[in-house]
């Protein structure tokens, strides 16, 4: 880091010597564009977006940022803080890396971090209906929120159709046997249209 | 290279309109107009061409793939949360069960953040012994992938050959740790053990004969017309949208880019050995495929200086905190058993902090990211898991192909889902 980072609130080293940068969340976008697009910066990789949270409940969410500069064989970590007790959204960087794309869906899944600007923002790794809550989370025990025979009431329970996304449920004929909170989402128009129920 | 169409004049003998004796051509009736109604069609999780429990929602125009939507999660087991519950020693076994075609290269990946986290520096033995692992790793991953998607596009002997060296390599390392899958082999620190006397023997014999394999291999498929047909041109990424898409490993280097983390911010003293970094040229199926079969050859060269260079020395550091006392010693040695006792009990404590080590994997750059809070549990254990990003390039390679090569391409992915979901 030659030069100021535009909008950084602080630099720290971590211990394998790489350069971490926190950001102010709502300058995250800019102070990536400038690290992607600048000459002499040119981090056009990214490695990797996580996101980490403490044991110590009073300290800050922090979502971090691996970028790489395959030109300049360079590595720097962006981190922006955000509050448990505040709303957990930070912009997407999908417009600059299409490598976003999964890497924030996993971190929407397992933290209930929300990326402002994903295009296709639901979860990943666990199914759509997932009530437990976001698995990475602290106060999400390790065996899950459920007992086991809660799980699978719920497992048999579920509608078959409930396994494809509500953007695929719009090209298939399928909007008849939806379960209720589906259809809701689909009828405010979430993603996709309302398929037509058979028959109608 | 571009495919090419070849025009023949069909044509039978037969009878013109007037009844005379003419050559009609063969041509079909017009297809009907069947509407541009699109088919959404369920690929897996229980199918055997994609390569474990991958769920590919596909929307066909006819037979053109409009849409690919991948389901994943199948396979999710929460390591990443169960690390949070484990001592770093503890960590090791989770990582054999993520990429398990390449679980030794996973236990030297999980081992290095650990030791970049607490500042250890590993014997020269051990770093070497490392990429002795790292690169069988890379041998049995590139052979299970050459064999299981020469099956996926018809081609059966190559299996076989692929299987039976991916064999080999799993006898020495049930020699070397006791179990061919589930490994552990790494500890922070050092090994769980050091090779045994034949080892290096056996070693040496495999890295002679290897390449006949490679060359036969080489031989069946590279130069096949079906293969080509099937392979090239299909799939295709530029080295941008590869960038851009975070792809990794032999999918990067495919597509022209020459990034490889041994070269460009090496570990285990990699930049000390002599090997090529292998880059292709159009970034299709079939680079992908000549990649990884000429990065078996160089895995075999740098096992060769290896073995030529192996030091003699300990394995372990010497540091009674962090590396378990030998059972003897702990049962005739006071401080030797309180040391056993303090890591058997609570675990060797890292320093408040965190460590990123990316190392190349086979497929693809696998990093480990470690934050402590001083405690002898990390507070966040993540993976960066090669396969999950490549795979996240699926769709926008496969739209526009047919479905049969939409196997073709997923396959070039080289996808484990056990590291896909972890």
């Amino acid at each position: 880091m030659t030069s100021p980072v535009p909008g950084a609130l602080r630099t720290e080293v971590a211990r394998d010597g790489e350069t971490i940068v926190f950001v102010a969340p709502e300058r995250l976008l800019e102070t990536m564009k400038w690290l992607k697009e600048t000459p002499g910066q040119e981090f056009d990789y990214l490695v990797d977006v996580t996101a980490v949270e403490f044991r110590d409940r009073e300290r800050p969410l922090q979502v971090v940022y691996f970028l790489r500069s395959l030109t300049r064989k360079a590595d720097v970590r962006v981190k922006v803080e955000l509050n448990a007790s505040a709303e957990l959204a930070v912009d997407s960087v999908y417009s600059l890396w299409h490598g976003a794309d999964w890497l924030e869906r996993e971190v929407f899944d397992m933290f209930g971090i929300t990326f402002r600007g994903h295009p296709d923002l639901r979860r990943i790794l666990m199914w759509e209906t997932y009530a437990e809550g976001y698995p990475l989370r602290k106060n999400f025990p390790l065996r899950g929120r459920f007992s086991r025979a809660e799980q699978v009431r719920q497992a048999l329970n579920a509608n078959p159709e409930a396994h494809y996304s509500m953007e695929e449920l719009s090209i298939a004929d399928a909007g008849g046997d939806l379960p209720e909170d589906m259809r809701e989402r689909l009828r405010r128009g979430e993603r996709g249209t309302i398929p037509e129920p058979p028959g109608a | 290279m571009s495919k090419r169409t070849v025009e023949l004049e069909l044509a039978t003998p037969g009878v013109d309109a007037a009844g005379r004796p003419a050559r009609v051509p063969l041509t079909a009736a017009a297809e009907p107009d069947l509407g541009s109604e699109h088919l959404l069609m369920n690929m897996g999780p229980q199918h055997p061409a994609t390569h474990g429990v991958l769920r590919l929602v596909v929307e066909l125009d006819g037979e053109t793939v409009v849409r690919c939507i991948p389901h994943l999660g199948y396979l999710h087991s929460g390591f990443e949360k169960l690390g949070e519950y484990r001592h770093y020693n503890q960590i090791i076994p989770l990582t054999d069960r993520t990429d398990y075609l390449s679980p030794m290269a996973n236990n030297v990946g999980l081992a290095l953040a650990a030791e970049k986290l607490m500042g250890i520096e590993i014997t020269p033995r051990c770093t070497v012994l490392r990429v002795i692992a790292c690169e069988m790793s890379r041998i049995i991953s590139h052979m299970v992938w050459l064999g299981t998607t020469s099956i996926d596009l018809g081609a059966f002997t190559p299996f076989l050959w692929a299987f039976q060296e991916r064999e080999r390599i799993y006898d020495l390392q049930e020699m070397w740790t006791g179990a061919r899958l589930t490994t552990s082999l790494t500890r922070v620190g050092g090994l769980m053990a050091d090779i045994p006397d034949q080892f290096a023997g056996k070693l040496r014999e495999f890295t002679r004969t290897f390449p006949k394999t490679l060359s036969e291999i080489d031989r069946v498929l590279t130069r096949n017309a079906v293969w080509a047909g099937r392979t090239q041109g299909v799939g295709t990424l530029s080295a941008a949208e590869a960038i851009n898409h975070s792809l990794s490993g032999p999918m990067l280097r495919a597509s022209g880019v020459p990034y490889d983390v041994r070269k460009d911010k090496p570990y285990l003293g990699y930049e000390t050995y002599d090997f090529d970094v292998v880059v292709g040229e159009h970034g299709d199926v079939f680079d992908r495929y000549l990649v990884r079969l000429e990065e078996c050859h160089q895995s075999n060269r740098i096992l060769e200086q290896a073995l030529d260079r192996l030091p003699d020395g300990p394995i372990n550091v010497d540091d009674p905190r962090v590396i378990l006392p030998s059972k003897t010693r702990a049962m005739s040695d006071m401080e030797a058993m309180i040391f056993h006792f303090k890591q058997v009990m609570e675990g060797v404590k890292a320093p408040v902090g965190e460590a990123y080590v990316g190392i190349e994997n086979p497929k693809g750059e696998l990093g480990n990211y470690l934050v402590s809070d001083g405690t002898a549990k990390p507070v966040r254990w993540r993976i960066r898991p090669p396969s999950f990003i490549n795979l996240s390039a699926l769709p926008k390679m496969a739209e526009g192909h047919l479905l049969s090569d939409l196997v073709a391409i997923n396959a070039s992915v080289d996808i484990v889902m056990g590291e896909v979901d972890r």
